[in-house]
């Protein structure tokens, strides 16, 4: 959509504009929802299980409500309500029973924090202890213990999901394209493997936090730290059964999201205790703790791909099995799982294959939607794996990726047909590869190899994403005109950082040919103001706001020719414009200025025509289908973004211990918007994703107890722990659709991050690395071909890449679903 | 307890519960919440301040300790209206994503640039190291101090590069 950029002033869209919301942030001014006060706010604390799976046997809650200040009090049984988006499938409290370490059983809201605190504590709480399922692979089994015996009750989306009630399967998603068997009989190798990884947390700054009022006559005002107000009113809404105009959702700066503040959380359970402390607004900030383990995390992924190749380096066959461990609810994973099915083969051109994608419920604390939903986790097992295949027939890893990548006429896991718009993954991979002189060392590298004894290695991977949404997800954007000539936005799309509000002002005044200046985009969202969006997730935002906007703003320059053509008494055809006025084509002197129509043209003698300028625009994703459920063949793709990581690490073969020295990064953003925020989004994500390769995840003892909820033992990355070396690299190939070109790049730089550092850390020793994060003792083991450690869960088997074995043991539900090994199997050495 | 402070040049007094920090002093007590809470263990730096031209975690500092102190938060930073050298060199350099570690951060850059006039990159990484930044990568903020100790133009800067 509107690719041309304006020629009459040097283009806005594509220039290095400093973030619209930059000044009220660096000086301290940006209010987050933390930092607001309520007349009459009372304070909650909420009580949680120790454990990861018990009975309620009793809660008294007498004493607690007892203690002076304390206005409200509630246990599960107490609130008839459940939440969900996909799938329906939590209680706002612990009911009966407790799923996971760390759930809410019991909360308070009081006239201070401390008094809260202290009535929790007076909250008794007796549990019959049961043996948690922690593993995936458990949960799927026959017998296992039920984490929700009650499946069958939930609401779901039917058209999207399929949970299995009587087992732990929240869903299965299945692709199948061409005929696998043929495919399989037509390789001359098969190479089979799993890969795993742990649950991570998202880690914004800005724990979870928000202040409900519930007043007289059900009239709810909720102030929250979330992406998605719209999300959280409709799905409020739905839980509590009320009309959606009583009630209102406001959200002001947030301090970053990542996905952990999509969908809804601590909005409910504050609603009922203001309500039953008569409408005094209740306030809650979660604790860092609280982050880990009350709130949801990235849910831990088991992945097992068979590939079938030819000598010549073609994939014919792929089946992707995916155990998705989704923790104790599956709103999220369940959608988590769906799109990375139809996602799963990567940006490669599989002509036969099968995805079996399961969302299975487990003790432990929940996933939802995190950068790159989905895409981080099974990338590390596909990205590794094709550096393995290459390795197993003999093939130069990244002649064997460029082998096999989507090119126009390829088509997707799910039958979309890839043309000279999609994207362009070669040039992401190439650009990537030169950048680190990939397949040689540099004589300086010589040299650092000589100096130290370390091992230089280089490895590469790719990536893509789409954005995981409804077929018919679709944004609007308001567009009202100052007295003055300057304009506000309106939109729902929520500033969480990644710069929107800065690329909407300049699509904007690009499409106005404004200057940024006159532009301001309400920082501020609020559901009783703005216009709909339905989230700020999944790299949507800027094809859907964007084009809203671009939309918008034609819709005022339509209303403003309008007027102007009455004043200029001539036709709206035969006007133009600049960032001031309107004027006549052919004799600029006959003008009139935007400020004098903004509310309305007076002529000299008094009367009035027109009204207050204001835009409207309106966009929906279109052509989009639902996927079969049985084949998963449909169109689920907005767009695609493509992109490559090149890394260099160096090892020390005697100990494993490595250091990332430098990363280099393509994407095929279609057209940048702006340059510096691109590449915030490139180095933030690199980073974030090097975090989630090194060090990040959970780890439980045997009775599914979360062991490292604080930064103590669950590091992020420091300033120290960067890269001496990095590169952002753009390629521009224009999506028809997009705002000027562009398309998402929120989500993709985190991806694949983590096998680009496993590959080259394997070109540097041969280490096989199957699990990340990548520990340097996971490298020495890996070296000497030792069973890699496990310590996710200790003493039990979960991190662990029992490859060869698991194979016949995979305990699927549906063992047709694997087709029988092929004569003569090779698996890679 | 009560407990007088000079806040960014202003006196304050005022009755404080002994168990208070002084990141809870500040933003419950005297209204100035620019400095966030992030972890309350001492580890992320979204809470930092200046105490007596020494940097502090104030989630680790009790209310009670800083009686007849100075500090100096976020909000004392830029000069009547006027952005400091170094919040300039912040959104220049786009070194600000969603802005809760920035005060902090700010903070921290400010303490080191005082210590250390032009710090090399390495300093710089050494200087922020105690904050906790999850959106940006760090490399832009890196940026925005060699940009705030004039050393922009001699270090140089990473681009976007088109290919």
């Amino acid at each position: 959509m509107s690719d041309h950029l304006s020629t009459a002033q040097q283009p806005i869209v594509g220039a290095e504009h400093a973030r619209v919301e930059g000044i009220a942030k660096i000086t301290g001014d940006a209010i987050y929802t933390g930092d607001m006060l309520v007349p009459g706010m009372l304070h909650a604390k909420v009580k949680k299980s120790p454990h990861a799976r018990a009975r309620i046997v009793s809660i008294d809650t007498t004493k607690a409500a007892a203690l002076p200040g304390v206005h409200a009090v509630l246990t599960g049984h107490d609130l008839d309500y459940r939440v969900g988006l996909y799938i329906v499938d939590k209680d706002i409290l612990a009911k009966d029973s407790v799923r996971h370490f760390g759930e809410a059983v019991a909360a308070v809201a009081a006239e201070s924090v401390d008094t809260a605190a202290r009535a929790v504590e007076l909250i008794e709480v007796e549990y019959e202890v049961l043996t948690p399922v922690l593993d995936p692979r458990e949960a799927i089994k026959d017998d296992a213990p039920l984490v929700h015996p009650d499946m069958g009750d939930y609401q779901f989306v039917e058209a999207a999901f399929t949970p299995q009630p009587g087992t732990n399967v929240a869903n299965l998603t299945r692709m199948r394209k061409g005929d696998l068997e043929a495919g399989f009989e037509e390789a001359e190798w098969i190479i089979e493997r799993e890969y795993t990884n742990p649950s991570v947390q998202h880690v914004p700054m800005e724990t979870h936090v928000a202040i409900v009022e519930w007043k007289v006559g059900d009239q709810v005002t909720i102030w929250t730290s979330a992406q998605s107000p719209f999300t959280v009113r409709n799905l409020f809404c739905a839980a509590m059964r009320l009309p959606h105009n009583q009630v209102r959702v406001v959200v002001p700066h947030v301090g970053g999201g990542f996905g952990g503040k999509a969908g809804i959380h601590l909005e409910p359970l504050l609603a009922c205790l203001s309500k039953v402390a008569g409408g005094r607004p209740v306030r809650m900030q979660a604790t860092r703790e609280e982050e880990f383990s009350l709130l949801p995390c990235r849910s831990a992924l088991t992945y097992r791909i068979k590939t079938g190749v030819r000598s010549d380096g073609r994939i014919t066959a792929q089946h992707m099995t995916m155990l998705w461990d989704a923790g104790a609810y599956a709103d999220y994973a369940v959608n988590v799982t769906r799109a990375s099915s139809y996602s799963a083969g990567g940006p490669y051109d599989i002509p036969n294959a099968w995805v079996d994608a399961y969302t299975l419920y487990t003790n432990k604390p929940f996933g939802t939607a995190y950068r790159g939903f989905g895409h981080v986790e099974f990338f590390w097992g596909l990205e590794r794996h094709m550096e393995l295949i290459a390795e197993a027939i003999d093939m130069d890893p990244l002649e064997f990726r460029r082998l096999n990548l989507l090119r126009p006429g390829s088509t997707t896991l799910s039958g979309e047909l890839i043309t000279e718009h999609t994207g362009n993954p070669r040039k992401c991979l190439d650009a990537a590869a030169a950048a680190i002189n990939y397949g040689r060392l540099t004589p300086d590298e010589e040299e650092h190899q000589a100096r130290t004894g370390r091992r230089i290695g280089k490895g590469m991977a790719t990536l893509h994403k789409a954005p995981a949404m409804p077929s018919f997800t679709a944004s609007a954007s308001v567009i009202k005109m100052n007295s003055d000539g300057s304009v506000v936005i309106n939109m729902a799309l929520m500033e969480i950082g990644q710069g929107c509000n800065t690329a909407i002002a300049q699509i904007a005044a690009e499409r106005l040919r404004f200057p940024i200046e006159k532009v301001k985009v309400a920082v501020e969202k609020d559901t009783d103001k703005e216009p709909y969006d339905w989230q700020t997730v999944a790299s949507k935002g800027l094809i859907l706001s964007g084009n809203a906007t671009i939309l918008a703003c034609d819709n005022l320059l339509e209303n403003a020719y309008g007027v102007a053509s009455q004043v200029l008494r001539t036709i709206p055809a035969d006007l133009d414009h600049d960032g001031e006025k309107i004027f006549v084509k052919h004799r600029p002197e006959a003008f009139v200025t935007f400020a004098q129509l903004s509310i309305g043209y007076v002529f000299p003698n008094g009367n009035g025509i027109g009204g207050p300028l204001i835009g409207v625009g309106r966009y929906i994703a279109s052509g989009l289908t639902n996927l079969d459920k049985e084949t998963g063949q449909g169109l689920p793709a907005l767009d695609w973004t493509y992109g490559a990581h090149g890394v260099i690490v160096d090892v020390d073969p005697e100990t494993g211990e490595f250091e990332v020295l430098e990363i280099a990064s393509a994407y095929d953003v279609g057209k940048v918007i702006n340059p510096a925020i691109v590449r915030g989004q490139s180095l933030g994500g690199m980073i974030q994703g090097l975090g989630t390769a090194l060090c990040e995840g959970y780890i439980y003892d045997e009775q599914g107890r979360l062991l490292n909820p604080s930064f103590t033992d669950n590091k992020i990355p420091t300033a120290k722990d960067i890269p001496n070396k990095i590169t952002s690299m753009v390629i521009e190939t224009p999506q028809l659709d997009g705002p000027y070109g562009g398309r998402g790049v929120g989500e993709h730089p985190m991806i694949s991050v983590a096998p680009a550092i496993g590959n080259a850390i394997q070109n540097a020793t041969g280490a096989e690395l199957l699990h990340m994060p990548i520990r340097a003792e996971d490298v020495w083991r890996a070296m000497k071909d030792l069973e890699p450690i496990d310590n996710w869960i200790t003493k039990t088997p979960i991190g662990s890449c029992r490859s060869e074995k698991l194979g016949a043991h995979l305990p699927l539900q549906d063992e047709s679903l694997i087709p029988a090994p092929a004569e003569g199997e090779l698996v890679s050495h | 307890m009560q407990v007088s402070v000079n806040v960014n040049g202003m006196a304050y007094q005022r009755d404080v519960e002994e168990h208070w920090t002084l990141l809870r002093f500040l933003r419950d007590s005297i209204g100035l919440t620019g400095t966030k809470e992030g972890c309350n263990a001492g580890e992320c730096g979204a809470c930092t301040v200046d105490l007596d031209g020494q940097t502090v975690n104030s989630c680790m500092v009790l209310a009670v300790e800083v009686d007849g102190r100075q500090i100096r938060t976020i909000e004392g930073e830029a000069d009547h209206g006027e952005l400091s050298v170094i919040q300039a060199a912040f959104a220049r350099q786009h070194a600000v994503q969603c802005g809760f570690c920035t005060g902090g951060m700010i903070m921290s850059v400010r303490d080191l640039l005082r210590r250390t006039p032009r710090p090399t990159v390495e300093e710089i990484k050494e200087g922020i190291e105690g904050n906790f930044c999850r959106c940006t990568g760090y490399e832009q903020i890196i940026e925005a101090v060699l940009d705030a100790s004039d050393q922009l133009d001699t270090v140089g800067k990473g681009e976007l590069k088109y290919v």
